[in-house]
């Protein structure tokens, strides 16, 4: 089998797999990095989100043999050491997951927008999350958190742990 | 109306019934660390005596605390988290009862042993109702032989000091920490039960606060939680190929071309037992890698025998159950009053409608997996397997682990690993008795794993159905006969789980002419609980055409719901699950007040209202849409009004009526499963879509707290919200929605 080395979150890995093996099961099964989900195995549902040179990515789709070389950054990848992502921070203070198995993914597409839009409107949100599915519905806690995350003193940011929600 | 969930429940509990004394439960639970050990004691599953239930006698643990010398306050969460947020709930009233600082708390998942933790299972939206009181015994018999041990260290009658703050502090302001009082308190005698008191609510420091979830910091860093994220030393990977036409039989495969693909370790036949809830005939793919067994799944090449297996068909059942609109079913369920005489009434205005509701699948995010580790007996001891389930009842995996494997309670040993997403799929086993089979001829430990196209072709469905309604108003506009004929689903002459319309459907038991008739289609497509079972169904065809009935009246719906509730009482006396209509009258004033019900509307928006109760809570939604001319509906915002007692997790609350609302949109928009020749025809996200994130409407939740028992909110909010939509796009447009999903209809999202 082939080789290939890539950058995943900042330490060099080479993996020895077929040229058709998906990032995301490298990542699982030879890497066990776990973080990053299986969903759909068709880039539908978004729960194996990561950033490939910090382009949100779907790894189900996306081959090994295709980046090599490249800079992979996952769920494991996102905090400084202890540091948590703003996002990281503000997902956990707003109780955003239920079942909690698309998360992972959710974080990693709105890590990928606030990348380029430090402060995103409801539309920006809109475009950059609408590939990531959550079928237990919190998607008015994601909204929340990444307003809350990229900026707190935001108009847009309301507090989705309280029963009231306020419109955008 | 949740009978289905309840069967199941004492299902799992015939399954796993067992007793311990008091005393043999302590000295088990002392061999499971350090520190002070404190076991409770349970009642059997809730009943009209939940309340008073003899609990020493009928000993079953349920749970326990343990406070370490460090001051940790560890409390195990014995029951299935499958984002219900069970496993943050049941601890913070463990907490609370106590006096701990939830701050000092860490909660972890108890191991999966029934014999000291009583029934771990969680569905049906009874986890809450079934354990509030255990919780608050295991809390409060904590807090006494902590207060006994600081009595005994300070010198001071127990009278005299309180628990609070994880400490016990003396009148006198002295005090001493949990973690001081631990080795002492697990010394001291446990209370009886019926001299424990709790708190009162306005007491309550941790009840009704909004706590984020236990595992909460894990999910967000991408840490081992779920089933699906099993690893374990020398574990090979496995997918299960089963028949496309559900109960087909294994003729032959290519196996030997199988064989020899990359990362292929193993390929073979496994005969199945022809129980669906157990093993079916299928090939397994045991490899090096998942990517490996799915690529060879898409290159196997199977001759099966279909003589057996499905053969249903959706078009046929649409068919067939256009034939009987508008007539009636066999024998009646429900026959009281005289409806006809109602309807032919000159001066009652009778309308009909029929409606229609289609199979969905669970969809969860996670797909189903397991991990199993069989290890034969060497040198003639038993065989023994490890299974890794993200299960909602692993109570369960123990039956066919006896019956079709022989392993008896103590050669089976189950990890509860968290659920990604569940909504009644996982209370079934087949997943784990594929792996476990997989895992025994392999004699290695395996990880099955599901593709999304399994998950959706091998579910146990939401059945579909369809009911011919009829519905008489008098002269002033006041219901007087309601008739369905129920056009349900049947297998082997059974209804299955979800199917049907029973005497205690609203509004049957508040009006004086009723009946209800069925006819059952026989079929082999596999159904069980999904979110709310037949009440997800039941409301979008009662509160739609109640509402119709409404408009045919001229009435305003809020007036003419609340005059079918009549008086405040209990539907039925003495069961505290049933329906009260004061509480029903609630939610519904509320929710319409706060959704400002009767103001006057732009056009091609539309406000609509619609009550539930179910899964004993009393909800109420108004949803305000708008449609436009091509007939794509943009939910702006629903207002939720819910009853469900005192709210223990206040984010928690929030959450689970925030994604049923959400959940009941996405399934009502676009969500079907329909099968031919016995095969179901959707595989993927592609052709069954999940509403996404600017579909999203806001949802705006309101609790009355009342001071009935608390119960579950994980089901309840679902119902209501497809006929409050449903009603809202009628006044917003005049067209009547009465088929899911609207796509089917013209309308998108």
């Amino acid at each position: 089998m082939p080789k290939y080395t890539l950058k995943i979150n900042g330490a060099d890995q080479t993996l020895d797999v077929e040229p058709d093996m998906p990032l995301l099961w490298a990542l699982r099964d030879t890497l066990g990095l776990i973080g990053t989900k299986f969903g759909c195995g068709i880039a539908q549902c978004g729960v194996c989100t990561v950033h490939v040179n910090g382009t949100a990515m779907r790894s189900c789709v996306t081959t090994v043999s295709s980046i090599a070389g490249q800079k992979v950054t996952t769920i494991e990848g996102l905090a400084k050491g202890d540091q948590l992502h703003p996002l990281q921070q503000a997902w956990i203070e707003l109780d955003v997951a239920q079942c909690g198995y698309c998360q992972a993914g959710q974080i990693m597409s709105a890590a990928a927008l606030l990348a380029t839009k430090p402060d995103p409107s409801d539309a920006d949100i809109d475009a950059a999350m609408a590939g990531n599915y959550c079928r237990c519905g919190t998607y008015l806690r994601i909204r929340s958190a990444i307003h809350k995350a990229a900026n707190p003193a935001s108009a847009l940011f309301y507090d989705a742990t309280r029963a009231q929600e306020q419109p955008a | 109306m949740n009978n289905d969930n309840n069967n199941l429940v004492d299902s799992i509990r015939r399954a796993t019934a067992t007793s311990i004394d008091r005393r043999g439960f302590l000295k088990l639970t002392g061999l499971l660390g350090g520190g002070f050990v404190l076991a409770s004691v349970t009642p059997s599953l809730f009943g009209a005596d939940a309340n008073t239930a003899p609990l020493i006698a009928n000993a079953e643990l349920n749970a326990f605390v343990r406070v370490t010398p460090e001051g940790k306050i560890v409390i195990y969460s014995a029951n299935a988290e499958m984002g219900q947020g069970i496993k943050t709930t049941l601890p913070m009233v463990i907490a609370e009862e106590m006096g701990a600082s939830w701050s000092d708390v860490e909660v972890l998942q108890s191991p999966v042993n029934e014999l000291l933790f009583g029934q771990q299972g969680a569905g049906g939206s009874t986890t809450v109702p079934r354990t509030w009181d255990q919780m608050r015994q295991m809390g409060a018999s904590a807090r006494e032989m902590l207060i006994g041990a600081g009595a005994i260290v300070m010198e001071v009658p127990r009278e005299e000091l309180t628990a609070a703050n994880s400490r016990v502090t003396h009148d006198s302001g002295n005090f001493r920490t949990f973690a001081q009082l631990a080795s002492l308190a697990a010394k001291q005698p446990v209370p009886d039960v019926a001299t424990l008191e709790f708190k009162e609510r306005a007491d309550y420091t941790i009840i009704g606060k909004a706590i984020s979830g236990v595992d909460n910091s894990v999910i967000v860093t991408g840490g081992a939680l779920f089933g699906i994220d099993t690893r374990v030393p020398e574990m090979l990977y496995a997918a299960y190929q089963k028949c496309p036409a559900i109960g087909g039989k294994v003729v032959s495969a290519n196996l030997d071309e199988i064989k020899r693909l990359p990362g292929i370790v193993d390929a073979f036949i496994v005969k199945g037992n022809d129980n669906v809830m157990e093993l079916l005939d299928g090939v397994a793919l045991v490899g090096t890698n998942t990517h490996a067994v799915f690529s060879a799944k898409l290159k196997l090449n199977v001759q099966w025998d279909e003589a057996k297996a499905s053969k249903d068909s959706w078009a046929r059942m649409a068919t067939d159950a256009a034939a009987l609109q508008g007539k009636r079913g066999g024998d009646p369920l429900v026959k009281k009053g005289d409806v006809d005489a109602q309807f032919n009434d000159q001066d009652h205005t009778t309308h009909e409608a029929f409606y229609e509701y289609p199979f969905v699948a669970h969809l969860c995010m996670e797909p189903m997996n397991c991990t199993a580790h069989y290890k034969k007996g060497a040198a003639g001891a038993k065989d023994t397997v490890e299974l890794w389930i993200p299960t909602q009842g692993p109570g369960r995996a123990y039956v066919p682990m006896k019956t079709m494997f022989v392993l008896e309670q103590d050669q089976v040993t189950i990890h509860q690993m968290r659920l990604g997403g569940s909504f009644g799929r996982r209370i079934f086993s087949e997943y784990i008795c594929e792996v476990t089979e997989i895992s025994r001829r392999v004699g290695k430990p395996v990880k099955l794993t599901w593709t999304r196209e399994d998950d959706i072709r091998h579910d146990f469905y939401r059945v579909g159905g369809f009911q011919s309604v009829k519905a008489a108003v008098n002269k002033a506009g006041k219901l007087v006969a309601f008739e369905n004929h129920h056009i349900g689903m049947q297998t082997n002459g059974q209804p299955v789980i979800g199917t049907g319309f029973t005497a205690n459907e609203f509004p049957l038991e508040n009006i004086d002419h009723g009946y209800v008739s069925n006819t059952m289609f026989e079929i082999k497509t596999p159904c069980g609980p999904w979110r709310a079972p037949r009440s997800n169904t039941n409301a979008f065809v009662v509160q739609s055409f109640l509402d119709e009935m409404a408009h045919k009246a001229g009435r305003d719906y809020q007036d003419f719901l609340l005059e079918i509730l009549g008086e405040s009482r209990w539907l039925e006396d003495g069961n505290i699950r049933a329906m009260h209509t004061g509480r029903a009258a609630g939610v519904i004033k509320l929710a319409a007040e706060k959704a400002g019900w009767g103001r006057k509307m732009p056009a091609g928006t539309g406000l609509g209202l619609a009550f539930f109760f179910s899964h004993a809570g009393h909800i109420a939604e108004v949803a305000e849409v708008e449609v436009d001319a091509n007939k794509r509906i943009k939910v702006n915002r629903v207002t939720v009004a819910v009853d469900v007692g005192p709210i223990i997790n206040f984010s928690g609350a929030v959450s689970q009526v925030q994604g049923a609302v959400i959940d009941g949109l996405s399934t009502m928009m676009t969500q079907k499963v329909t099968m031919e020749g016995g095969r179901i025809q959707q595989s993927n996200f592609h052709d069954y879509p999940v509403l996404r994130l600017p579909s999203a409407p806001i949802v705006d939740v309101h609790f009355i707290q009342s001071d009935y028992r608390p119960t579950g909110l994980g089901e309840p909010a679902l119902p209501p919200l497809a006929p409050a939509v449903g009603n809202a796009i009628f006044a917003a447009t005049g067209q009547r929605v009465r088929k899911m999903p609207l796509s089917e209809e013209g309308y998108s999202i």
